[in-house]
């Protein structure tokens, strides 16, 4: 219990002209946690995964990277060359459209290796069999390692995009809707998938998502969002139980029941 | 004898914010000592509150007030008041939970599913408790979403009772099961008992309630108020 946290917010805020996006958010995580943000559109989920991961500044508030060797970094303070650093080794970004982080033009294998190079790897025989690993774990036939991305169905993109962010081993990963937009029987793939990798590579992750059912299956915590204020944090199915708020119980029971 | 889970003084109301903040109280003033080796059966009518009181003891529902003391490790720990992350660990050593309905992982076998909640992640041990519960084989490789009522609950007791905690929340283990597979769980119920373990279960059927329970606590249904 005396372990500390992989990264801290303390009173974020930002306007977006008279819009309040985020209002005095504070946050926590601790290694190996995944941490799932919901509300509706516009709630301010997105803004605050783009705050915490340093993609876009608050109006005031601090956020706080512990890094391997226990040294704290002000996120919205570091040199942007050690940002860029950080989000090529120890940090990953999985975005809902896989297509805003994959390399259209380049192979399967190029895509999940050119992380690998970034990172420093120079042999090219063990970046090929790194790629040809995360295709297998992601469970991309390995022989379609140099097919061009654009030959993939939408299920197979997310997953070579899972594939090209945890390469490295990133000890935390911000993931925005991984599964919106994709069928259920994909969606259902995709998530006992990065369920599994999770929990055996340890990795700490901050989820995005609109929907609970996905929250509820990966997120050990939740904290419920809406008009850029936390209304509401705890267990996972504490919250979705037993929730405290009259906006989280408006969201939980708004939930069809299939 | 050792106090395993002590409940002092715990109160719970629902406020139905959807309703105008329509309140319910459910419990008041409940108190509860389990100790190591016993087992305390929840009775009352339906409705009385019951499940809210066992949910509540596993921190899946949350204590408007009172402490909830569990022996996690050695030490009394609150989990009424523990921050998120105690309640993770607790849960994960010490207080096993077992629900009425398997809450399903798509594509996850159900070997996989009760190997997952073994502290060595034992197929082997799974697969062992699995054939015990009269799981045959042919369906440990298949996720139990297609199963019968009765499957998925030996599922979800397997899960429950693999996982070694010297404390057991039963929610009705054996609603759906037939007589021969009743007494494979009261079997069960009865072998943690003699390892030690703390058990508090809510068991309708009143023959299985009498074989497995020391003691009843009285969960007496509280006025409405509006």
């Amino acid at each position: 219990m005396t372990e500390e946290t992989l990264l801290s917010a303390r009173g974020l805020s930002l306007h977006f002209g008279k819009v309040p996006a985020l209002v005095n958010v504070d946050a926590d995580l601790w290694p190996g946690e995944v941490l799932a943000v919901v509300g509706e559109s516009g709630s301010g989920k997105t803004t605050l995964l783009n705050v915490l991961s340093g993609r876009i500044r608050a109006d005031s508030g601090v956020t706080w990277y512990r890094d391997p060797q226990s040294r704290l970094h002000d996120v919205h303070a570091m040199p942007a060359p050690a940002l860029r650093a950080l989000h090529r080794s120890d940090w990953g970004f999985v975005h809902q459209n896989p297509r805003d982080n994959l390399r259209m033009s380049v192979s399967a294998g190029g895509n999940v290796g050119e992380r690998l190079m970034a990172a420093g790897n120079r042999h090219y025989g063990n970046i090929r069999e790194a790629a040809i690993d995360w295709l297998a774990q992601v469970e991309i036939d390995p022989a379609r390692v140099d097919d061009m991305p654009r030959t993939f169905s939408g299920g197979m993109l997310q997953r070579l995009q899972i594939a090209r962010t945890l390469v490295t081993h990133p000890r935390l990963v911000f993931m925005d809707e991984p599964t919106g937009g994709l069928d259920v029987s994909v969606q259902a793939r995709l998530l006992d998938l990065i369920r599994s990798l999770v929990a055996r590579l340890n990795i700490a992750v901050v989820l995005v998502t609109h929907d609970l059912a996905v929250a509820r299956l990966l997120a050990h915590r939740i904290m419920v969002m809406q008009r850029g204020e936390v209304v509401e944090t705890g267990l996972t199915d504490q919250v979705l139980d037993d929730p405290q708020h009259a906006y989280t119980q408006l969201l939980v029971s708004s939930v069809l029941q299939a | 004898m050792v106090p395993m889970l002590q409940v002092d003084s715990l109160e719970k109301q629902f406020t139905l914010h959807l309703r105008g903040g329509l309140s319910l109280p459910v419990l008041h003033g409940v108190n509860l000592t389990v100790h190591a080796g016993e087992c305390v059966a929840l009775s009352g009518p339906s409705g009385a509150g019951k499940s809210t009181l066992l949910r509540s003891l596993y921190a899946n529902y949350r204590a408007d007030a009172g402490r909830i003391l569990i022996r996690h490790e050695g030490e009394m720990v609150d989990i009424a008041s523990a921050p998120p992350r105690t309640v993770v660990q607790v849960r994960a050593k010490t207080l096993g939970y077992v629900s009425q309905f398997l809450r399903v992982v798509p594509r996850v076998p159900a070997l996989d599913i009760v190997a997952e909640a073994a502290p060595d992640r034992s197929q082997e041990k799974a697969a062992a408790l699995l054939h015990r519960l009269n799981i045959p084989t042919r369906l440990h490789a298949l996720p139990p979403a297609t199963f019968s009522g009765g499957e998925q609950q030996r599922v979800n007791l397997a899960r429950g009772f693999i996982g070694g905690h010297p404390i057991l929340l039963l929610d009705e283990p054996t609603a759906s099961l037939d007589a021969a597979n009743a007494d494979i769980v009261i079997a069960m119920i009865t072998e943690a008992k003699a390892r030690g373990v703390a058990i508090v279960g809510i068991f309708h059927d009143a023959e299985v309630r009498n074989r497995v329970a020391d003691r009843l606590l009285h969960v007496a249904p509280l006025q409405d108020a509006a």
